[in-house]
């Protein structure tokens, strides 16, 4: 016995809830690029304190689950007195988690970069903002483009996490469908399809960034 | 800032947080078990099966990998009934968990399989030994040692994984967790709690893993 069928109208609504999962992924994307540069440069900078802070902040991201800290951040608003909502919870606690991982990602691509272009840097006078932002970064986005692509695909996928805490995106939106037609085969099998063709196009873009990347840092070196 | 702490109510109930943390390793483990079975078989098929074998693991795994592991959850825990399959939550859960690091280990060992060098299955021809012999000492075990690091990671990585599982209710740490929080309303504090006995497990599993390699691979490559 159901309520509903799953018709065209129900899938139309799925594809509509989808948009909620793009933009959380957008912001995720955004807020955490620009958090995991700072991180990254914390992380290889000349202060020990902030190389080991950020270090610890990775550690804790990467150690814990993110439902946990999404949890963590949708209670704790009430810590500082504010009413617990979803949106705001979810998109602060993407943005922090995606930054970790983002700064592992640049840390990596920072380290990639042959380590005599900061002493090349360091005698032409420039400081270490400066090298990073003028000599090293320009050089590490490039190394850096296909771990980038595939967080992408990663923070599409772990949005999902976000209708546990009631975010009305795909997945909920798929549940509530689900409890009114009761045909989980049609209904997650749709869900699974719009993750898919979302997530599949970025996939294969990072696997072949990976390969052009590998081919074109293994040919010789020519004078 | 008149939020007061109250770790006490949560703390004094260490038996069920202990409880939750050996549901939440039962879980890790048998899915890493037959996770890595069906990793390693995928492997195999995808390396040296028929052409629509290849394909069909492929497909698997670019399904699995590009659809959420809560997707997939609930595709099991709702659909396998209709199929005349009853599967209580735990059930379902690792069944769901299994298939999902499954699609992971075959891309993982798959690239071990690719890194071992022809000569080397050449050789092992020239010196007669059988074609079994061949997958099993000169393609499985070195690729299990290339690509032990990121194998252990992504077992490490479906020890947190394991934590989506609340939302079916099996029974597991943030589970657990979940109904502290309806009974005590400590929520902040619960899971600032969580979080913590998350971190020591996932930390013990690396030391574990980087130790056991030291006892694993103790021949000269």
């Amino acid at each position: 016995m159901s309520l509903r069928t799953f018709g065209p109208n129900e899938f139309y609504f799925l594809l509509l809830s989808a948009r909620w999962t793009l933009l959380l992924a957008l912001v995720a994307f955004a807020g955490g690029g620009v958090l995991g540069l700072v991180i990254a440069a914390f992380r290889v900078g000349p202060s020990a304190w902030l190389r080991h802070a950020a270090a610890g902040y990775i550690t804790f991201v990467q150690s814990t689950p993110i439902l946990i800290q999404l949890f963590m951040v949708y209670y704790g608003t009430a810590f500082i007195n504010l009413r617990p909502d979803p949106w705001t919870a979810a998109a602060l606690t993407f943005v922090l988690n995606s930054g970790a991982f983002f700064g592992e990602i640049f840390r990596g691509a920072i380290e990639g970069v042959a380590k005599g272009q900061w002493e090349a840097a360091r005698s032409l006078g420039f400081r270490y903002p400066g090298t990073l932002r003028l000599v090293i970064l320009p050089q590490a986005a490039l190394l850096s483009l296909p771990p980038t692509v595939g967080l992408m695909v990663q923070i599409v996928k772990t949005t999902s996490v976000a209708s546990l805490i009631g975010l009305a995106e795909l997945s909920r939106t798929a549940t509530a469908i689900n409890t009114v037609t009761f045909e989980p085969v049609l209904v997650f099998g749709s869900v699974a399809a719009i993750y898919f063709a979302l997530c599949w196009p970025l996939s294969l873009l990072g696997g072949w960034l990976e390969r052009r990347l590998a081919v074109s840092r293994g040919r010789p070196v020519t004078l | 800032m008149n939020y007061v702490f109250h770790f006490g109510a949560i703390l004094e109930r260490w038996p069920e947080l202990l409880y939750g943390a050996w549901r939440t390793m039962e879980l890790t483990v048998i899915s890493c078990a037959a996770g890595f079975v069906i990793g390693l078989a995928g492997a195999l098929a995808r390396s040296f099966g028929p052409a629509w074998l290849r394909r069909l693991v492929g497909v698997y795994v670019e399904v699995i990998r590009n659809t959420p592991l809560l997707v997939q959850l609930y595709f099991f825990f709702f659909s396998l009934p209709l199929m005349g399959l009853r599967l209580s939550s735990d059930q379902a859960a690792i069944l769901a968990l299994s298939i999902h690091l499954g699609a992971y280990a075959t891309e993982i060992l798959r690239a071990g399989v690719e890194a071992v060098p022809a000569g080397q299955v050449e050789a092992a021809k020239s010196l007669g030994l059988s074609r079994w012999q061949i997958i099993r000492f000169v393609v499985i075990v070195p690729a299990l040692r290339a690509v032990y690091p990121s194998l252990t990671s992504q077992f490490v990585l479906q020890l947190l994984g394991t934590s989506i599982v609340s939302a079916i209710a099996a029974e597991e740490l943030t589970a657990i967790a979940n109904n502290m929080a309806m009974q005590t309303f400590r929520n902040f504090e619960i899971y600032i709690v969580i979080a913590v006995i998350y971190f020591v497990l996932v930390q013990a599993c690396s030391l574990v893993f980087r130790l056991l390699s030291r006892i694993l691979f103790r021949w000269k490559a």
